[in-house]
């Protein structure tokens, strides 16, 4: 197999710091898009892991590569369904701000 | 692959057949009345509910294993289309007002999707299918809660709902990318055999895992989402949400780390014991300053979601026994008491609950149903919730977590309190100017009387409890 120089921790070290700058952004951010922007990276990080770990550690079978093609196809499901209720949220409040979008309190 | 073999999945082809039926249905109907569609869509969801419990179990996988069923997974798919049987007995009059004209077929394919999500998500063999079934039950789910466009707090419950869904999937995704990196495989059988031992990376892709499903649940560190998408989303829609979805994670929340990570038992014991413990306080006592019903009734279902966690805690037949139990239980009072605040939503526009006040002098039949489930839910003896209680109780006693039944013991007695005050409220307290007497139509008290029977027939039926237990044992 062509490891081609690149150790596998490199790959998870990536991945692990995109991962939690995607929570970080999800949690700190104002604006919804940016929020489910934080999101793909969440999931680009997790498509990461599986197809390091096929390539490298697993790489007599393609479960890892199938799952990543599976998640990105099903995250462009979940953004076009967010997407579209976060126009009808615009088109109501006139802004995707989350603070100005909040009418419900504890 | 044969025909007989793809017969397997009859729950999900007729789930499927049925939403592909009612898309073309509506070509024939006129946009402005079909209402007429309400019963057709009904009448059909029956026939499927019927037909579930009426055909030989069957048992066997598909897809290389990717798909498995048996006796159990043909259980909870039976249970979840009860309590979504009820649910759309309940939204008729709902789906009949004005605002709602030439989009109720939408509710039902939606709806349907939404299940049809569901019993992959049970009958999953792998994580891929896993992950499938859950997106195609959560996605559907967020359009539902922002079903009313018009309204300011539907839409906001919407993105509420997919943003933390979303996020909690990532999450849960992070944790199954690390188990696949451990053993190499992503199908439970392989896994079960191969994720042993208590190192670290183990214990963080289970707990990675644990926090994406604890995010569905509504278990208590994640639980914020819940209160606003409840008290946002149409109040049918909350019903659905609060018992349908939430019973179908626990199922197969129940059956992964029941089967999946049987030899990481003890790990998994300890994270649940902290989250049930946390789980049942905060709920009940965040309910407590709740008045508005829908807010009261999220966090009611937060606390009850900490009692399921007792029978998950024992990792054996009683408790996943108990679990079933307690869902069916769970679906037919906490329908009870949504229903009655859905009758009284569409006749009035009222949810809070001081205005509630002296509903018994008025509407004397729907207070006693409230009353009713409320005590279901409490766990009062002579109706259902008490046993279903119960058995959670004993589960988590037979692996001696005496210590846990103590604290939902405890719980037991404070969510007593709350459910009294909004009896009290209809019955005792006094009000100028009361809800008035208002007559429900056929439907609704048609699902209420279904809830009432369901509450009193499951509790003294035992051999109910020991079908289940019967099927349970098999695996």
């Amino acid at each position: 197999m062509s490891h081609a120089g690149i150790p596998l921790h490199y790959f998870l070290i990536v991945s692990t710091i995109m991962f939690f700058v995607g929570v970080y952004g999800f949690l700190t951010r104002k604006n919804l898009i940016t929020m489910l922007m934080s999101i793909e990276l969440i999931l680009n990080s997790v498509n990461i892991n599986f197809v390091a770990f096929n390539r490298y550690l697993y790489p007599d079978g393609l479960h890892g590569q199938f799952f990543s093609i599976f998640i990105i196809a099903v995250a462009a499901c979940e953004a076009a369904v967010a997407i579209a209720i976060i126009i009808n949220i615009y088109r109501r409040f006139r802004t995707i701000s989350v603070e100005d979008v909040s009418e419900m309190k504890f | 692959m044969n025909l007989h073999s793809f017969l397997l999945m009859r729950h999900e082809l007729m789930l499927t057949g049925i939403a592909l039926l009612i898309l073309f249905i509506e070509i024939f109907f006129n946009e402005k009345r079909n209402h007429a569609i309400i019963p057709i869509c009904i009448s059909l969801f029956f026939i499927n509910t019927v037909i579930g419990f009426l055909l030989p179990s069957h048992s066997g996988t598909l897809f290389g294993g990717m798909y498995k069923t048996g006796e159990l997974q043909i259980l909870m798919k039976n249970v979840l289309n009860v309590g979504v049987l009820i649910v759309l007995i309940q939204s008729v009059k709902w789906l009949k007002s004005v605002e709602n004209i030439g989009k109720t077929n939408e509710f039902f394919i939606i709806l349907f999707s939404a299940l049809i999500g569901m019993n992959f998500m049970i009958s999953s063999g792998d994580f891929l299918m896993f992950y499938l079934g859950l997106e195609l039950a959560t996605i559907p789910m967020a359009a539902l809660a922002a079903y009313e466009r018009s309204k300011n707090k539907s839409a906001e419950a919407g993105v509420k709902l997919i943003l933390s869904a979303a996020l909690s999937s990532g999450i849960m995704l992070y944790g199954v990318s690390m188990i696949y990196g451990m053993t190499g495989s992503i199908y439970f059988d392989d896994i079960s055999t191969a994720f042993t031992g208590s190192y670290g990376l183990n214990a963080l892709a289970l707990i990675f895992f644990f926090a994406g499903m604890a995010f569905k649940i509504s278990l208590v560190p994640f639980h914020l989402w819940t209160a606003d998408v409840y008290e946002g989303a149409p109040i049918n829609i909350t019903s659905f949400l609060s018992v349908i979805s939430k019973g179908a994670a626990v199922f197969i929340l129940s059956i992964i780390l029941f089967n999946v990570f049987r030899s990481v038992i003890v790990m998994w014991q300890d994270l649940i014991y902290i989250t049930a413990a946390i789980t049942m306080t905060v709920g009940n006592l965040f309910a407590i300053r709740q008045t508005n019903i829908k807010r009261f009734l999220a966090f009611s279902s937060i606390a009850q979601a900490g009692f399921i966690l007792l029978g998950m805690i024992s990792g054996n037949q009683i408790g996943m026994t108990a679990i079933i139990y307690f869902v069916l239980i769970y679906i037919f009072s906490n329908l009870g008491a949504f229903g009655v605040a859905t009758a009284i939503s569409n006749a009035t526009g009222k949810e809070t609950i001081p205005e509630y006040n002296g509903l018994y002098k008025t509407n004397p039949k729907l207070s006693l149903t409230m009353m009713l489930s409320l005590f279901s839910l409490a766990g009062i003896p002579p109706v259902a919730g008490f046993f279903g209680k119960f058995f959670l109780f004993t589960a988590a006693a037979s692996q001696g977590f005496y210590w846990l039944v103590f604290i939902a013991v405890v719980n037991a007695t404070i969510s007593l309190y709350y459910y009294l005050l909004v009896v009290k409220a209809m019955f005792i307290n006094h009000n100028d100017e009361p809800i008035a007497y208002f007559k429900s139509d056929f439907y609704t008290r048609l699902g209420l009387l279904i809830c009432l029977v369901g509450m009193f027939v499951i509790g003294f039926a035992s051999n109910i409890y020991e079908f289940i237990f019967h099927v349970v044992s098999k695996i």
